[in-house]
Parts: C-alpha cells; sequence; structure tokens
C-alpha cells in the first residue's frame, strides 16, 4: 500500500498547450509542433498524451533548443493508442505535455551519431541547437522518403551526414542497413562517443557492432525506442 | 482460428457464458475446469451441458499450447520452449530447489529493452504475450501442481505489456483461478514507472527492480532506459510505498568486475536505499557472446556483499541455476528460431 502521507494517486504533472502545427511530412510520419514553454537540452524527450485520463507515451523533441516551438517527431502505429489519435489534430486542438527531461544529451566533443527512422528526432534537435560541427550523423531508413530534413542536414553537413538506405537505392546513399555500413568501414575511431537512437533491435545490433571494432561500451549510449 | 478459452478472466468468461445463451454462473465452472483441473478440452468440462460444450466448441479452442521443446540442466534445472500463437517461441525456466518449484516465465518475445548484458535483448522485439500464453508456461509443464513461486523474469519487460500481465496475476491469484498466494509471486522489472505504479495499485505480488548500478551515467551506459526513466524516478516512487510486512520489495544488482562492485557503490547504494525496507539480489554475471563485461571474482562478491550487510541493507547472492542449458538470469534467447 502507498504511505498515508502520500496516499493521493501521483499523477504525471502535464501542461495543456495548444497544437500550432501537424504536418504529415513523410507517409504516415507526423511533425506536431506547440509553443515551447521550459528550455531544454537538445537530446531530451517529452511525455504527450491527447487526455490525461490516458497514460502518456514519451518522445524525443525534435527541434532546437532556441526555437519559440517544441515540435515532435511520431509515426502512426496501426492499432496503436495513442498516434493515431495525434495524427488526426489539428492546430489549436489541446495536448497535455511533460516539461522536458532525459539525459540523451549531447556533449560539445566530437561524437557519431547514428538514427534508425525516427530516431534521427533528438540528432536533429542537437543539429538545430547548433551541436552538428564536429558531429557525424549516419541515419538508416527502408525508404528513401523516410530521410526526414535530409535537404538541411545535407546543405549543412555535407560528407559528415550519411544515409543509409535498405530497401530503395539512390546516388550518395548507401545501399544496405547502418549494420552493413558500419561493417564495412575500417576508420571507427575508439575515441569519440557514439549516440544511438531507433528501435532495440536496431540498437543492440549497432551496439554490438562498434564493440566488436574496438569501441568502449562506456563510450556507447543509447536511447531505444519502446 | 478459435479464440482461447484459457488466459481469461472470469469477468470475460461469465461474459462469453451469457453471450453464448450458457447460464452466468457457467462462467465460473469453466475457470474452475481451465486452471484448476488437468483437462484439456471444452468436452471434458462435463458439468456444462452437452449442448453448451458443442456451442462453446464451435467458436473456443480450449487453449493450452503444449512445449516442443525441454532440456534439463544437471542441477535439476528445466528449460522449456514453447510456440506462441504468432509463430514466435518463447522460453520458461522451472527451477527446483528443496522445498520449492519456481517457474520464471516470460512475459513479451524478445525484449525493447537493449540491456547491455542480456541475451534476450539481442533478438529486438518480436511481440506481447498473452495472458494465456503467460499461464500456460505455468499450467502446462509436467510439474504445474507443485509449483511454489512464480518470478516475471523471463524473456520480456512485464511492464511493457501491462495488461497481459497484470490479467495473468489475476489469474494466479484468484480464488477462481490458480488461488496462489501473491505473496508468491514476483514481478520483475527494469523500472519503467507507470506501469510500476499501476502495478502496485493493482496486485499484491512482490516487486522485483533491476538496478545493476546507482550511478545515473554508468546506469545509462549499461541499461538503455535509463534516459526515459531515471532510476532516481523510480526509488522516489518506491519510496511513498509502504514495503516490509507483507510485500516485499528488492533489488537485482548483477556484479561486473571493476564497474560496479566498489565501497563507492556500496556508500551510494546505502544512500539512495535509505528509507526503504529492501533486499539486494546479487547476482553473478553470465556472460553472452561478444560482452565487454566481466563477472566480478567470488572474493570481491562475497565482500560487496557483507559491506552492503554492514550498513544494513539485507543483502544475498543468488545462486546461479541452469547454466549449462542457457536457463540462468539473462540468458533465454529464442533468437536462432527467428524466421
Amino acid at each position: 500500500m502507498q504511505k498515508e502521507e502520500e496516499n493521493k494517486p501521483k499523477t504525471i504533472q502535464l501542461d495543456e498547450v495548444t497544437v500550432t502545427g501537424n504536418q504529415e511530412i513523410s507517409p504516415d510520419v507526423y511533425l506536431i509542433s506547440w509553443k515551447r514553454m521550459h528550455d531544454f537540452q537538445p537530446g531530451q524527450v517529452v511525455k504527450i498524451t491527447d487526455d490525461p485520463a490516458f497514460p502518456p507515451r514519451i518522445y524525443s523533441i525534435c527541434s532546437g533548443n532556441k526555437e519559440d516551438e517544441i515540435r515532435v517527431l511520431f509515426n502512426v502505429k496501426e492499432g496503436g493508442q495513442l498516434t493515431p489519435r495525434l495524427a488526426g489534430l489539428i492546430p489549436g486542438m489541446k495536448i497535455h505535455v511533460s516539461k522536458p527531461y532525459g539525459s540523451f544529451k549531447d556533449a560539445k566533443q566530437p561524437a557519431c551519431w547514428i538514427a534508425g527512422g525516427t530516431g534521427i528526432a533528438p540528432f536533429y534537435s542537437m543539429f538545430r541547437s547548433g551541436h552538428a560541427d564536429n558531429k557525424t550523423l549516419i541515419h538508416g531508413v527502408r525508404y528513401l522518403n523516410h530521410f526526414y530534413f535530409e535537404d538541411e542536414l545535407e546543405e549543412a553537413m555535407g560528407e559528415r551526414y550519411i544515409r543509409c538506405c535498405s530497401q530503395e537505392q539512390s546516388c550518395n546513399v548507401f545501399p544496405g542497413r547502418i549494420t552493413k555500413y558500419l561493417e564495412e568501414k575500417n576508420d571507427l575511431s575508439p575515441d569519440i562517443n557514439y549516440y544511438l537512437c531507433g528501435k532495440a533491435l536496431m540498437v543492440v545490433e549497432v551496439r554490438d557492432l562498434l564493440i566488436s571494432k574496438g569501441v568502449s561500451f562506456e563510450n556507447i549510449l543509447a536511447e531505444i525506442y519502446f | 482460428m478459435k479464440d482461447s478459452l484459457f488466459g481469461k478472466t472470469l469477468t470475460e468468461l461469465t461474459a462469453l457464458a451469457i453471450d453464448n445463451g450458457l447460464p452466468r454462473f457457467a462462467g465460473k465452472q469453466m475457470a474452475e475446469w481451465l486452471y484448476q483441473k488437468d483437462i484439456t478440452s471444452i468436452e471434458e468440462m462435463t458439468n456444462l451441458s452437452k449442448k453448451a460444450r458443442e456451442s462453446l466448441s464451435s467458436n473456443y479452442e480450449f487453449g493450452l499450447i503444449g512445449s516442443t521443446k525441454v532440456q534439463e540442466s544437471v542441477d535439476g534445472t528445466k528449460k522449456y520452449l514453447f510456440p506462441t500463437a504468432k509463430g514466435k517461441f518463447i522460453e520458461t525456466a522451472m527451477i527446483p530447489d528443496e522445498d520449492r518449484k519456481t517457474v520464471c516465465v516470460s512475459s513479451q518475445v524478445g525484449c525493447k529493452m537493449g540491456c547491455l548484458f542480456c541475451m534476450t535483448g539481442k533478438q529486438g522485439f518480436q511481440g506481447q504475450l498473452t495472458a494465456g500464453e503467460i499461464v500456460n508456461q505455468i499450467r502446462n509443464i509436467p510439474e504445474w501442481h507443485e509449483v511454489t513461486n512464480i518470478v516475471y523474469m523471463g524473456m520480456g519487460e512485464p511492464f511493457d505489456n501491462l495488461d497481459e500481465v497484470l490479467k495473468s496475476l489475476e489469474i494466479l491469484t484468484s480464488e477462481w483461478g490458480f488461488a496462489m498466494s501473491p505473496r508468491r509471486i514476483t514481478v520483475s522489472t527494469i523500472g519503467i514507472v507507470p506501469g510500476m505504479v499501476t502495478f502496485l495499485n493493482q496486485s499484491e505480488a512482490h516487486l522485483a527492480v533491476s538496478m545493476h548500478t546507482p550511478f545515473d551515467d554508468e546506469r545509462q551506459r549499461l541499461m538503455p532506459v535509463q534516459v526515459a526513466y531515471p532510476l532516481s524516478e523510480v526509488i522516489h516512487e518506491i519510496k511513498s510505498w509502504d514495503f516490509g510486512r507483507q510485500r516485499r520489495v528488492s533489488f537485482e544488482y548483477i556484479v561486473f568486475k571493476g564497474l560496479n562492485d566498489t565501497p563507492r557503490h556500496v556508500r551510494e547504494l546505502a544512500q539512495i536505499l535509505n528509507g526503504i525496507k529492501c533486499r539486494i539480489n546479487l547476482i553473478r554475471f553470465h556472460p553472452i557472446p561478444g560482452t565487454p563485461l566481466e563477472g566480478t571474482d567470488e572474493n570481491t562478491l562475497q565482500k560487496f556483499k557483507d559491506q552492503l550487510n554492514d550498513k544494513g541493507i539485507l543483502t544475498t547472492i543468488r545462486a546461479s541455476r541452469g547454466l549449462d542449458i542457457y536457463a540462468a538470469c539473462g540468458l533465454l534467447s529464442t533468437k536462432e528460431l527467428l524466421a
């Protein structure tokens, strides 16, 4: 039982905010936004729900920390409890969000960012916050139209922006999964930090691969979407 | 494909009985057949009318799923391989001891949590188990009448499949179900706080939390979940609950050489657990392929245990069981069976 002095059920502190945009940037992938109310560090997450009666879900922030709006990237999960409803929101409607939190935070040191699919979100936030100068970004997707923000990233990061696509081919895009790209790469620096974000299997496989190539697990920071 | 009766709660069975033109009390009769008796078919539910059984059989199956492989360790531990309805496989361990038999059940196929030290995480996540598939792991082993304890420490994170786990606990602990005491059941979590709170509110079973280090930066490298649910948040929540009389909270702690077995860790553990009536279970690390981690030596392990006990934290070392058949803690995996 809960201790008497704290007998009230704990509720997660959520603020009601107004949706300012909700754009489908790729089939079933949306970028939802609202006015920024709190400072945050790029890489942090927020909890979101459209109805406080339902438990919130956690999403990485996908916008710069000096921008007026907070944006979140999500894909619609078939049969999901929240994302189909989130996809239906239009500007002016309300959602409930937590303060930003989380420890998946970038440092000033050189690093390699490795993202699978919508796992690009925290890295795009770091990029938009001006942290990309000494970073390499590797983004792995299944289809070419899943390279969200690619024009902007390509222009700013040039050859430090590496795209891997497993199901389709295009010039300047590595044909295959991130793991294949990393397997073929023989100049991975063991001295920098590696940030991983995406689904469990991608993160675990990439982490194992990096470790097998001499990167210490202490230099690998992972965020898994679950 | 017919729906399964096995895995349904009394409420669901009662509703199902009414929907099928059976008397309301047929729900309880079905529950007793499903969870308390040694039958495997609807036809054997002999206190239901023949017509009722025929009606049920046309729409439902009993729903037990047999294991397809059993391995036995030199220490008597058995590992069962069960297929799931969706064509995947899960593993279940049965650990015999002098006076008890503990079943370690899986709650998911694979796992999303990606802990650095765990074999299950290496196969990624393939799907959720239903309550029926969870309870089936107990009901469908030869020792099911002798099972004294159940631990949700197999494949998967229970609170990432909360609804089905809670349903399985209801079936296991209700009078109409297995009628087990919730004090014989422990659910282990990596620390998914919302699920943990709901579990603490809705179940009386014991709680175990995978901690493995008291320091955030170290835990983040071992357990990616730390990013979303920091240990401090988990501990803060646990401190608001009254453990210690009937209900127990324990912390699981795999001891890695040079990483989390130092006096600094003892001091921090004593500090963050101050005020919680709890136990720490120290676990020997069972190496998995390609791991950069190493288990601590026996001498350091004993010393670490003694130091924690000296600080007033009840600390024990869990015996490693079923190592030779990969049934020990952190070794369950069905990766080689993935299509």
